[in-house]
């Protein structure tokens, strides 16, 4: 064992600053037009600030689900326009990029209480949708693969439920209203189908409105009061005695119900 | 793309021991868990922290004499961005309100919401972009006894026993007794929860839960509660002002000693402004990205400790610093997808761990920090690990096992978002392992409340990942989403009561804590160029650094 634990090795990175192998080859990348010969390896995101930038906006989560960083490019001599995030998407050589951390989109101000989950609710308060000329762009430029036209189209056909569900991964990057021919500010659309669709759509739990009213009415306040003041020792028994719920619960009930 | 020659002939190795290892599995036969005895040592000798080395005392304020890691020591340990004496409240510009929630991720907009609900006005000041928060990175899900075969009770034992015990039993009575309530007002708000036909909740088993309470909405659970949460906010602009990249530096107490607002930074002019406020919430969420002992990290980019540090500042103690959560299986590589969370769920799926032999070394369900430091000792001291081309350590998280265990298509189905963001960098993980690390996930410790969420400055509450005693030493998956919105809502009501109460205004603002503070500093011959809150961490190369000849920072941040 003390042989092996010499064999230590010298593990240099640390964090998240990259740190490169021996020799890795660097690429030009333009950011906003400006030339930076960086490593090949590396997310846009990390080649930004390895290019020596420190990101205010523009970086958020870093893990691709917060949309802080949309991004578009070109690659020199193509004509075709890209899109994607910048802690997602790793550089190519002669990449043009920008970023767009922030793009105008209209939300409408509601009371959800006041709402009903209906197409002209949607249309009422976003009458933009309807001039939608199903171009197909906002799908085009959508990081997350969502199909944006189809969500759109739903809410247009006042099928709230629909849109809900296909809209469910949007990160709210903005890309797609970035891009719009007709302004429609799509993730907010989107936002407001969700929210009436596991409003009103989806069926309530009744067995968690039971719920709530047995602890309105005190129900466990004892129980929970026993509990804070109980000895350490006393704990440890109650937690090893405690009855598992197995994987496969079906009509599974436990023993004991005096605390349930 | 992918992985490079060298790291594919060590997939052999893997691949060669694999058919036996899928055997094994099938017949039921697992690497032996650890006793608790080998549990303690593994511990004691690799978990970070227990070492010794890279942890210090911290030599001021109200937690003086503990020892905390290094990197927190030092923003803990830090003189403030600015002078006291250069702040003259009379020329800066300042914004009033009824109440100030300092943070915009989820603890903080359910505190803001429900401040409003409360009859007050509330500015709403963070960092970033509203949202832009380690709450929108949660993927498994939030719990909460709804189920008739469950009830608080047994939340509460399922939280305190995976604590090890040395959680603060009140604030978890508070916890489970509200879980239910939150979980009833996240669905009223419109969130998509994961649901049977009939409207029952879907709920699932968590490592360490005694019934099924997880609660889900596909794997963005929070990212779903942080979108409903916003998009009500921003129903109220007539009640909810929120200012983005606008980050506090400091505390406002009054000469009575109370909160009464807090010095604001904009991060993009680089001004100072004031709001000034009856009552004061800190919802400024965790440290990952202090990168304790060069750990890579789960974290958003703006986890700098700010909000412990400038409610430390104000007088108010730290429970449980000591104490931080390492996620087993952080990715490794490629160099992009470094320190993301792998879930459990691939161990659970049964995917073996491999040493660099492609031999097994530890059992895949022991508890969070016991498989971590296993994965450290692997590495460290048996140098059994593989190094990156970058000079990270890992060992091999054998997901095609998966495939034969489960059936093909298993991988696509249950982790869809792994499988895409392995696949991008041409790696596919239903034919090839994964690379993985521990990885700084969460801060168990921080400032000290009362299941009123009231701090020890009158004034001042706080909520979520900053606050500390919830989880004890060890935090249960799917609590932490069910801490912020338990204690963000009760901070925001509080808070709301507590400013309608207050008989007259607060007084003039001051900063006479972080002067008394900056005295201590100088006392202990603290390093004067050590600057907090860090707002920003610094991912500049030293090679750009050393050619910015003019350039200069002050603390992190240009
Ligand atoms: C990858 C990942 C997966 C997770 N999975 C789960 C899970 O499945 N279940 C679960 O229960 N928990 C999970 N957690 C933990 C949980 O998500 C967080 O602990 C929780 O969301 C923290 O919420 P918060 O509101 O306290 O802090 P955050 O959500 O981090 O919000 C803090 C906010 O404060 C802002 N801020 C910081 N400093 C300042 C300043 N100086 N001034 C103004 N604003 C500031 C930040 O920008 C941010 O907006 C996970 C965490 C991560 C990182
Ligand atoms: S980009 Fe706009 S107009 Fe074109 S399909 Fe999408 S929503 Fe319709
Ligand atoms: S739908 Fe629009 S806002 Fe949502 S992720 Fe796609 S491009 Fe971004
Ligand atoms: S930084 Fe969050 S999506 Fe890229």
């Amino acid at each position: 064992m003390s042989a092996q634990a010499t064999k230590k090795i010298e593990v240099i990175a640390s964090g998240d600053r990259p740190i490169l192998p021996e020799g890795a080859r660097t690429v030009p990348v333009y950011i906003m037009g400006k030339k930076y010969l960086l490593p090949e390896t590396l997310t846009i995101q990390k080649a930004i600030e390895y290019a020596g930038y420190q990101f205010i906006r523009a970086c958020g989560c870093r893990g691709g689900i917060c949309g802080a960083c949309p991004t578009v490019w070109r690659i020199q001599g193509d004509f075709q326009l890209h899109f994607g995030l910048a802690c997602q998407t790793v550089i190519q050589e002669n990449m043009i990029l920008a970023q767009i951390p922030f793009f105008p989109a209209n939300k409408a101000v509601y009371d959800l209480e006041a709402l009903e989950a209906t197409g002209e609710v949607v249309a009422a308060l976003y009458p933009e949708i309807m001039k939608c000329v199903g171009c197909n762009t906002c799908t085009r430029a959508c990081p997350m693969d969502i199909d944006v036209m189809e969500y759109i189209n739903a809410a247009m056909r006042g099928d709230v439920a629909r849109a809900a569900r296909v809209s469910f991964d949007c990160i709210q990057c903005g890309l797609c209203s970035a891009r719009c021919p007709a302004q429609i500010a799509h993730y907010h659309v989107a936002q407001l189908c969700r929210r009436l669709y596991g409003k009103y759509i989806l069926p309530r739990a009744a067995h968690l409105e039971k719920r709530v009213e047995e602890i309105q009415a005190g129900k466990y306040d004892g129980v929970l009061e026993d509990l804070a003041r109980m000895d350490h020792e006393e704990l440890r028994k109650r937690y090893v005695e405690r009855e598992i719920e197995p994987l496969d619960s079906t009509g599974w009930e436990p023993e004991d119900k005096t605390y349930l | 793309m992918g992985y490079t020659p060298e790291m594919k002939e060590l997939i052999k190795r893997v691949e060669a021991t694999r058919a036996e290892r899928i055997e094994r599995t099938r017949r039921g036969e697992y690497f032996p868990a650890m006793t608790l005895e080998e549990r303690e040592e593994v511990l004691r000798k690799f978990h970070p922290d227990y070492k010794p080395e890279g942890r210090r005392e911290v030599r001021v304020g109200p937690n003086k004499g503990e020892v905390y890691p290094e990197e927190f020591v030092d923003v803990l340990e830090a003189y403030p961005r600015i002078p006291p004496e250069r702040v003259d409240f009379s020329v800066l510009p300042t914004h009033t309100t009824d109440v100030l929630v300092i943070g915009g991720g989820g603890g903080g907009t359910a505190a803001a919401l429900l401040a409003s609900d409360n009859g007050c006005r509330v500015i709403l000041a963070t960092k970033l972009r509203h949202g832009d928060a380690n709450t929108v990175m949660a993927e498994g899900g939030i719990q909460g006894a709804d189920q008739e075969v469950d009830s608080p009770y047994f939340h509460f034992l399922d939280t305190i026993g995976g604590g090890h015990f040395t959680n603060r039993p009140d604030l978890v009575a508070a916890l489970t007794r509200d879980a239910p309530l939150v979980i009833s007002w996240l669905e009223s708000l419109g969130m998509m929860f994961d649901k049977l036909p009939d409207g029952r909740m879907r709920v699932r088993h968590g490592g360490g839960t005694s019934r099924k309470r997880m609660h889900s909405a596909g794997d963005m659970t929070g990212s779903e509660i942080m979108r409903v949460l916003r998009d009500e906010a921003r129903n109220r602009p007539d009640r909810i002002e929120v200012m983005e990249f606008s980050a506090a530096v400091e505390i406002l107490k009054d000469a009575q000693g109370r909160a009464c607002g807090a010095l604001l930074y904009n991060m993009e002019t680089e001004e100072y402004f004031v709001v000034r406020s009856k009552a004061v919430v800190l919802a400024t969420g965790g440290f990952g990205r202090l990168h304790i002992q060069g750990f890579a990290t789960t974290n958003h980019y703006g986890a700098t400790a700010d909000g412990l540090v400038m409610g430390y500042r104000a007088g108010v103690p730290l429970d449980f610093m000591h104490s931080t959560q390492y996620h087993p299986t952080g990715a490794a590589y490629p160099e992009q997808n470094v320190g993301l969370l792998i879930t459990e769920k691939v161990r659970g799926l049964g995917a073996n761990l491999l040493n660099v032999h492609g031999e097994q070394f530890v059992f895949e369900r022991e508890p969070r920090d016991v498989e971590s430091a296993a994965i450290i000792r692997e590495c460290v001291e048996r140098g059994n690990g593989i190094v990156t081309p970058v000079g990270r350590y890992g060992v091999w998280l054998d997901s095609p096992m998966i495939e034969e265990l489960e059936g093909p298509g298993t991988i696509e189905r249950e982790l869809p978002a792994k499988f895409v963001q392995f696949m991008r960098y041409g790696i596919d993980i239903r034919k090839e392992p994964m690379l993985v690390y521990p990885t700084l996930h969460y801060q168990n410790g921080g400032l000290k409340i009362t299941p009123d969420a009231e701090t020890a400055v009158p004034g001042l509450f706080a909520a979520g990942e900053v606050t500390g005693g919830v989880h004890g030493e060890n935090r249960l998956m799917g609590n932490s989403l069910l801490d912020i919105t338990v204690f963000g809502r009760r901070a925001g009501r509080n808070a709301a009561e507590y400013a309608k109460g207050l008989a007259e205004e607060p007084g003039e603002p001051t900063l006479d804590h972080v002067r008394e503070f900056v005295r201590e500093l100088e006392e202990a011959g603290v390093d004067p160029s050590r600057i907090s809150p860090m707002l920003l961490p610094d991912y500049t190369t030293p090679d750009v650094k050393m050619r910015q000849l003019t350039a200069h920072y002050h603390g992190t941040i240009r």
